[in-house]
């Protein structure tokens, strides 16, 4: 036994990335155990090593922990990403929550209707530009600290970096309008740790292509 | 200004009744103020009161907190219903997800079209019969305690009897095959806090009817 935080997820993605992003910026290694059939995930829910029958499941420290958030609150915790004190956890809280939600409304976008794609990547990436960004440019122009929350790198820093390359690749010029978020950008991406998982060849995965999507619709439906 | 919590929100359940239920089984008195029509969601909004353009939000300790889980977590926190390290803390949040995601399909019901809500209610049944439910039944048997984590009472049974009481309004006898989780709810529905809360007049919720659910739609525009 390794002692490694081990994932089990498929080899995508999805709701498995915030967790490799968050332990990548802690600077905690970790192996990955990849899904790549039906098979695959019966054997984990018959050996009963998912909670709920679902993935992401994370082995780390004894635990075999399942659902997204209990697992990076865990992992936060754990590494000082989570703030100094009750407060400062409720706003980290605040911001990466709404992260989710702008994560969650871009990984919608893959089960619209072929002929609703466009029109719904559109309205997204429009809360991006009017909802979401705006508020972390004006949280980093309220202090003009480098970091969102108590003058620290926390989880809400790494999640805003990994949202803000993810519409990028939708909308490459989505940060037009927001030069504090630009040199956030550039100075979260330097971070050491950081900058290692940004680097070809590391533990990031990357966007779904076409070719992936019958092999892993078939692993959960 | 301490002042008790004031929470914004429709007279209804939704998001916020979790939150109604922690402040309420913490003995902590609190204010609502309703959204009755659109314009009042446009005032919150355009006083800037929202953070993201989004209820729920709750006046708490000075701030305008926003995000369910957000307000959830510091509320547990500040009143000691999560765990005494990050183990417990760990386990809490994963039962909590798993009741969230449970109620969280109850909730989308009134806003599915009569055809979908049948085939969704019988999804929850399903689910809670065979996925969430024989989670819970296990760990309370497993341990013997009276509560889900740390042999303390928590947030995890909160929102446990919670989404009990909710699968319960779609199938009263869910709990049927499940004598740990029966034992679980007459124990916690009888700490005084949430006995009163479950009692008629608290500012316990009922389930959501058409003339809701049409109102709902109005003011969110949806």
């Amino acid at each position: 036994m390794s002692g490694k935080p081990r994932l089990h997820y498929v080899n995508a993605r999805g709701r498995m990335e915030p967790i490799r992003w968050l332990l990548a910026a802690a600077g905690v290694e970790f192996e990955e155990a990849f899904l790549e059939t039906k098979d695959d995930l019966k054997k984990l829910q018959t050996n009963g090593d998912l909670l709920f029958q679902q993935v992401p499941m994370v082995e780390i420290d004894g635990m075999k922990m399942v659902q997204t958030r209990a697992i990076l609150n865990y992992i936060a915790g754990k590494y000082n990403l989570y703030g100094k004190d009750l407060k400062e956890r409720a706003l980290i809280d605040m911001y990466v929550e709404g992260l989710a939600d702008l994560n969650e409304l871009i990984s919608s976008n893959f089960f619209q209707p072929a002929d609703k794609k466009e029109e719904h990547l559109a309205t997204v990436m429009d809360k991006a530009a009017t909802r979401y960004f705006p508020v972390y440019e004006k949280v980093l122009k309220g202090h003009g600290q480098d970091f969102l929350v108590g003058n620290k790198l926390s989880r809400a820093d790494v999640q805003l970096l990994e949202i803000i390359l993810l519409v990028e690749e939708s909308k490459p010029d989505i940060l037009a309008k927001f030069p504090l978020l630009q040199s956030f950008k550039a100075k979260t991406s330097n971070i050491p740790n950081i900058k290692k998982f940004l680097q070809p060849g590391s533990q990031r995965k990357q966007p779904i292509q076409e070719k992936d999507i019958p092999r892993l619709m078939q692993i959960f439906h | 200004m301490a002042g008790k919590p004031k929470l914004h929100y429709t007279c209804g359940r939704g998001k916020m009744e979790s939150i109604r239920w922690l402040l309420a089984a913490a003995g902590v008195e609190f204010e609502e103020q309703f959204i009755e029509k659109n314009e009042h969601l446009e005032k919150l909004r355009k006083d800037g009161d929202l953070l993201f353009q989004q209820v729920p939000m709750v006046e708490i300790d000075g701030m305008k907190m926003v995000q369910t889980r957000a307000i959830l977590s510091y509320i547990a926190g500040k009143y000691n219903l999560y765990g005494k390290d990050l183990k417990e803390r760990a386990w809490i949040d994963m039962y909590v997800e798993g009741t969230t995601d449970l109620m969280g399909l109850i909730m989308q019901l009134p806003l599915q079209s009569a055809e979908m809500r049948e085939k969704n209610l019988a999804l929850i049944i399903e689910r809670a019969k065979t996925r969430y439910f024989p989670v819970y039944e296990k760990a309370l048997k497993d341990h013997g305690h009276d509560y889900l984590v740390g042999n303390k009472f928590s947030w995890a049974d909160i929102h446990l009897l919670e989404a009990i009481l909710m699968v319960e309004e779609c199938k009263p006898d869910i709990l049927s095959a499940f004598p740990q989780l029966q034992a679980f709810k007459g124990r916690i529905s009888n700490i005084p806090t949430i006995k009163k809360f479950l009692q008629p007049g608290s500012q316990r919720k009922p389930p959501a009817d058409d003339k809701y659910i049409a109102n709902v739609r109005k003011i969110f525009n949806i």
